[in-house]
């Protein structure tokens, strides 16, 4: 049974047919053709899939997408301002925090949420708040290093 | 993925006659614990009642004994600094669920419903003596003790139409401490090798009551008579903590599986068992330990 529903994605709202157990994750990639947001583990493991749920960092994996109905859904797409990259993104990029490129977006959105709710981090701040992130190429120095660079950029 | 009907109910009374109508309606509240179910092989039910609107249900209030919403969130409970200072155990389990991203989404009420014998905050509630209120369109409001709720693994004794509303525990004498401790491997999107919770009282520098609840070594979330009565009566000294391990791992009955070795649960549940006192009995004295009790102790510690 397909449920009409409205998303509210990065700003945009997308109408969308969604049966009932459809994952927010599936959502976003299939019906509504963001494919920033990656399928890591599918299982609530890896955070490749995180996206803000009204602000807050979600595993969208393991959130039915029609819970998300009347939510302020934020993606990797929604990070920059139109081309002008992101402090975070542009941090990411000089610090050489990208190797492979699959976990970058869930990192992205988790640091963001952080530098957000709290603009000066210490290094274990950091660390815990991507904690929920795994980066199989192992590159986690970079990565937090390249968080730290966006604070000082933003500061 | 299959057929599944879907209904946000946004009052109480609208989730009650949803779930009250005999359509075997399944209450997702974060819908993390029934989406991983799902992946691990059990079918999605197929009738889906979203309660995660209905804002009756979300509130913490400590102004007595502590109420907890059955949609507060771990990030909600971790933040409360009264639940942090009165109630610490239970910060100490709700800080290092999942990740970030689970604490956001993860309800206390999914976390005791879901009855899941490594669920992080069973054992500090049962350590509490908490009470949860369970409502049924049909037939009002009963209040059942923790210890009551949990029938085996993902087994509650709620009847099919009630829905949990809150979760309340007691408020604590003075000089009261509580920690709860788990073994893990990883820091982040864990799950309890064994963990051990620990509530006590003291006169002086003496243990007047104490319980002590184990998570992850039997059917449902234990408590372990042995160990509360070992430190009963001490200061908390070497002796009485070494008596603590030895009451746990005997009153524990792990099993073997992916994660752990019944021989290496039964072991470690007793030095988790300790050093939960041990931090409970501490925090009852005044002194201030860090919240969550966990990775600080695995790492700092020479004990």
């Amino acid at each position: 049974m397909k449920h009409a529903a409205t998303l509210n994605v990065n700003g945009m709202a997308y109408p969308v047919e969604l049966e009932g157990d459809a994952t927010l994750l599936d959502a976003i990639r299939e019906d509504i053709g963001l494919t920033g947001t990656k399928t890591g583990c599918d299982d609530c493991e890896c955070g490749a899939c995180m996206v803000m749920i009204d602000g807050r960092p979600v595993n969208s994996c393991t959130y039915l997408a029609l819970q998300a109905q009347g939510s302020e859904i934020t993606t990797v797409e929604g990070l920059a301002d139109g081309d002008e990259l992101s402090a975070i993104q542009s941090a990411f990029l000089d610090q050489g925090g990208v190797q492979c490129g699959y976990c970058t977006p869930g990192m992205l959105v988790s640091a963001h949420a952080l530098l957000r709710h709290n603009p000066d981090p210490s290094e274990e701040e950091i660390r815990l708040a991507l904690s929920g992130n795994l980066c199989r190429c192992t590159g986690y120095a970079k990565i937090a290093e390249a968080v730290m660079a966006a604070a000082k950029a933003t500061a | 993925m299959g057929d599944v009907a879907f209904h946000t109910a946004t009052t109480v009374d609208e989730a009650l006659s949803l779930v009250g109508d005999g359509s075997d309606a399944k209450v997702v509240a974060g819908g993390s614990d029934l989406i991983v179910q799902a992946r691990g092989g059990r079918d999605l039910p197929a009738n889906v009642v979203a309660i995660h609107r209905i804002e009756a249900l979300r509130g913490i209030d400590a102004s007595g004994d502590l109420t907890l919403g059955a949609l507060a969130s771990h990030a909600d409970i971790t933040a409360s600094a009264a639940i942090r200072s009165t109630w610490t155990a239970l910060a100490d389990a709700s800080a290092i669920v999942g990740s970030h991203a689970t604490r956001n989404v993860g309800t206390i009420g999914g976390n005791v419903m879901n009855a899941s014998p490594a669920m992080e905050t069973g054992a500090p509630l049962l350590v509490l003596d908490a009470r949860v209120t369970l409502r049924s369109a049909a037939g009002g409001d009963r209040t059942v003790p923790i210890d009551e709720l949990w029938t085996g693994p993902g087994r509650t004794s709620a009847q099919p139409g009630e829905l949990l509303i809150d979760v309340v525990v007691p408020s604590l004498p003075a000089h009261s401490g509580s920690a709860y401790v788990r073994l893990e491997y990883r820091r982040a999107m864990e799950i309890a090798i064994v963990g051990a919770s620990a509530c006590v009282t003291l006169d002086g520098d003496v243990v007047t009551s104490a319980a002590v609840a184990l998570t992850a070594v039997g059917p449902t979330l234990l408590r372990s008579p042995s160990a509360a009565a070992a430190v009963i009566g001490t200061t908390g000294d070497a002796a009485a903590l070494a008596a603590v391990a030895a009451g746990a791992s005997a009153d524990a009955s792990p099993i073997s599986d992916l994660r752990a070795n019944e021989d290496y649960r039964r072991a470690m549940i007793g030095v988790i068992a300790k050093r939960a006192v041990d931090v409970a009995i501490r925090r009852a004295r005044g002194e201030e330990f860090p919240i969550p009790a966990t990775p600080v102790f695995m790492e700092g510690s020479a004990r």
